[in-house]
């Protein structure tokens, strides 16, 4: 979506991560009996950004890298190992009492697949509604936002006494979009919002999320897989590996000027819908590795066409080359 | 992309597969449902042809009435299948045993739904070659195995042989997978959906897989999908499906540069694509219609910004494109309309004048 100006010059960011873990201690049966320790799963090891007012972010990164718990951590669904999460400045894990009920009413989630992020079980009013009751608005209130979110999502009043399996599947993800606003929130998390969509109507569900944007003034943080839709819905984009951060930059400056070798390994394998540019892919040797045992120094240099002896000793640092345009990788 | 498609000598070679207006319905409790209704298209040898739709488009239908493994309550109603001078839907049972896996692979979305867990991969790919002893190797199955999952690009193929699916990546299953449906060398793997479940990096691995073994095989393959970058990427010609029909059948180059039918053109348009960041995409309006219960006319008029009144009263039969090799059609009449349109003004011209 394209820059808020309007929003965006405060420039405080509504959302940051400072050096955020989190890591999954492995349960199983040899764990249990033998009383043997495995090593954690460190599913996010460190990843610090901001996001600022009204500027989409996208996180993106294949299956493993992290991106949901990401995700998730930020939404307190998940406690982080170690660093934090500051949702307006605050430290969303140790909020307490009216502080909390406000972060609950100021940031929700859509999930990839309304099929099973919507009950089957409750009305439509009811899935919509269940943000405002939580807040305790009751009655004719109540009625009257649900109807007004429906209408803002391109749904009909109508559409409050039926139940989610009565719906098409992009129906059924405005369905989704509608509780996710329905509290009038500040940040929305997209985890996915269009991958479990048929085509044609990928299209129409990421414009509703940019209209809805410019008229209630949210900012998103988009987790997918797909360059192409993060490309097109966010201002940043921060590209994971292996639970880490490889690169961020701005969308158009990611695209054209990619400065790890994971990010430009990655926009050569996604398919371009144009038969006259067919592209030499650029070789990507071998499996992302165990996020439980992360390859020394650079995470990305078992498989990194350029590595150099450092890389395999050194982790690399965090760093801006250019204003907004952030790196981890020595030869950069 | 390694490799250079050879379009002039494919338009030349045998067809190996020729579906002709297959229709195959489910008769359920609810009514007749038209999964896949008059279908045509062909496959040359060393081609492959894109099959692409959304879900319910009756793309996977097709691909299940060629393996003649269509689920109860539907069966093929009509139509031919004329593969090797045989039609598929009149041989028997047994005849198409001897043609699955020896003559036809598959390979499906999931990797791990379509392999044994509990045998060995080894197992799993020698398996073939007791039931098609005719095209078992001559020599020691062990080295026949270790060669094939060798050609798909399995490192250290002797020892992951004796391996299990599960200490294999969801990328090496999808090439075992793949190493099964090739194991006989067939003529035609159907590919459904393959790397739909793949991250991007190992989707690309697994394109780049297929169009090796096309050039080392000569293997034709059917490939479905609902990527259309994936269809631009690797297929030579594509047919394009909206509920139970091919809209559009055209090569590659022309379904891109030239879409005919205004679905075909509205899915290309709504494309997030890389490159321009545009503040709206184009979006095609509604939803994919219920196949139990189907708009009168074409089924795409609901959404068609170009319908005329007589896509809601009539269905349109498919119209061929002039200039496209083999069979190449669309199914529309504003689209037929300007094809004959183009085709007269191109006549009445002088000719050379014409740019």
């Amino acid at each position: 979506m394209t820059t808020r100006d309007t929003n965006a010059t405060d420039g405080a960011p509504i959302l940051e991560l400072v050096n955020l873990k989190k890591y999954f201690q492995q349960e199983g049966l040899a764990s249990a009996f033998l009383r043997r320790k495995r090593p954690p799963v460190r599913a996010v090891d460190g990843v610090s950004f901001r996001v600022t007012a009204g500027q989409n972010f996208g996180l993106v990164g294949e299956s493993g890298s992290g991106k949901t718990t990401i995700g998730k951590t930020i939404l307190r669904l998940e406690q982080p190992t170690d660093g934090s999460v500051l949702f307006e400045g605050a430290d969303v894990h140790r909020l307490r009492g009216g502080a909390l009920k406000e972060f609950r009413r100021a940031t929700h989630v859509v999930f990839q697949d309304p099929n099973s992020s919507l009950s089957p079980r409750m009305r439509v009013r009811d899935i919509v509604g269940e943000p405002l009751s939580v807040q305790g608005v009751r009655g004719a209130a109540l009625r009257e936002r649900v109807a007004e979110v429906l209408q803002l999502v391109g749904l009909s009043p109508d559409a409050a006494r039926r139940y989610p399996h009565e719906f098409s599947g992009g129906q059924r993800q405005r369905i989704a979009v509608a509780r996710a606003v329905a509290a009038d929130p500040k940040l929305i998390v997209l985890d996915e919002p269009v991958s479990a969509l048929d085509v044609s109507i990928r299209a129409q569900i990421l414009n509703l999320l940019r209209d809805l944007q410019d008229r209630l003034n949210l900012t998103y943080l988009m987790i997918a897989h797909d360059l192409a839709v993060v490309y097109q819905a966010c201002d940043t984009i921060g590209v994971m590996y292996l639970g880490k951060l490889a690169e961020q930059a701005p969308s158009e400056a990611l695209y054209r000027e990619p400065l790890h070798p994971y990010t430009r390994i990655l926009l050569s394998a996604i398919p371009r819908p144009d038969p006259t540019q067919r592209h030499e892919r650029l070789p990507l040797t071998g499996e992302i590795p165990s996020p439980s045992a992360p390859p020394p120094g650079c995470r990305f240099h078992p498989r990194c066409p350029i590595a150099v002896e450092r890389c395999a000793v050194d982790e690399p640092e965090w760093r801006e080359v250019e204003p907004d345009h952030w790196v981890a990788c020595h030869l950069v | 992309m390694t490799e250079q498609r050879t379009r002039a000598s494919l338009a030349d070679a045998d067809t190996i597969l020729s579906v002709r207006n297959l229709r195959t319905y489910f008769y359920t409790r609810d009514g007749v449902v038209p999964a896949v209704d008059d279908v045509s298209f062909d496959i040359r040898r060393g081609e492959i042809v894109g099959l692409v739709g959304e879900s319910g488009s009756g793309k996977s239908v097709t691909a299940r009435s060629i393996m003649r493994l269509v689920p109860v309550p539907g069966r093929i109603v009509s139509g031919e299948m004329i593969f090797q001078g045989r039609d598929l839907v009149g041989v028997s049972e047994g005849e198409m045993r001897q043609l699955r896996g020896a003559h036809i692979g598959m390979v499906l979305q999931e990797p791990m739904a379509s392999l044994n867990p509990v045998l060995t991969i080894g197992d799993q790919v020698g398996e073939l070659f007791a039931y098609h002893p005719d095209r078992a190797p001559d020599g020691s199955r062990d080295d026949a195995v270790a060669e094939i999952l060798q050609r798909v690009r399995i490192p250290d193929a002797v020892r992951r042989m004796t391996e299990f699916p599960l200490s294999f990546s969801g990328g090496m299953r999808q090439r075992v997978c793949i190493a099964i449906a090739t194991a006989c060398r067939p003529e035609l793997v159907i590919a459904d959906e393959p790397t739909t479940a793949l991250d991007v990096t190992i989707q690309a691995q697994v394109l780049d897989l297929l169009l090796a073994l096309r050039a080392e095989l000569g293997v034709s393959v059917l490939f479905i999908t609902h990527d259309l970058g994936v269809v631009a990427e690797i297929c030579d010609s594509v047919a394009v499906m909206y509920a139970g029909k091919i809209v559009e059948y055209n090569d590659v180059e022309s379904i891109f540069a030239r879409p005919q039918h205004p679905y075909t053109k509205a899915l290309l348009a709504s494309l997030p694509r890389l490159g321009e960041r545009l503040a709206h995409l184009p979006s095609i309006e509604g939803q994919p219609p219920d196949l139990g219960d189907l708009p009168p006319g074409c089924s795409f008029s609901p959404r068609c910004p170009a319908a005329i009144d007589r896509c809601r009263e009539q269905a349109p039969d498919a119209t061929a494109i002039p200039g496209a090799s083999g069979s190449g059609h669309v199914r529309c009449f504003v689209a037929a309309d300007m094809l004959a349109a183009g085709a007269a003004t191109a006549n009445a011209a002088p000719s050379g004048s014409t740019p």
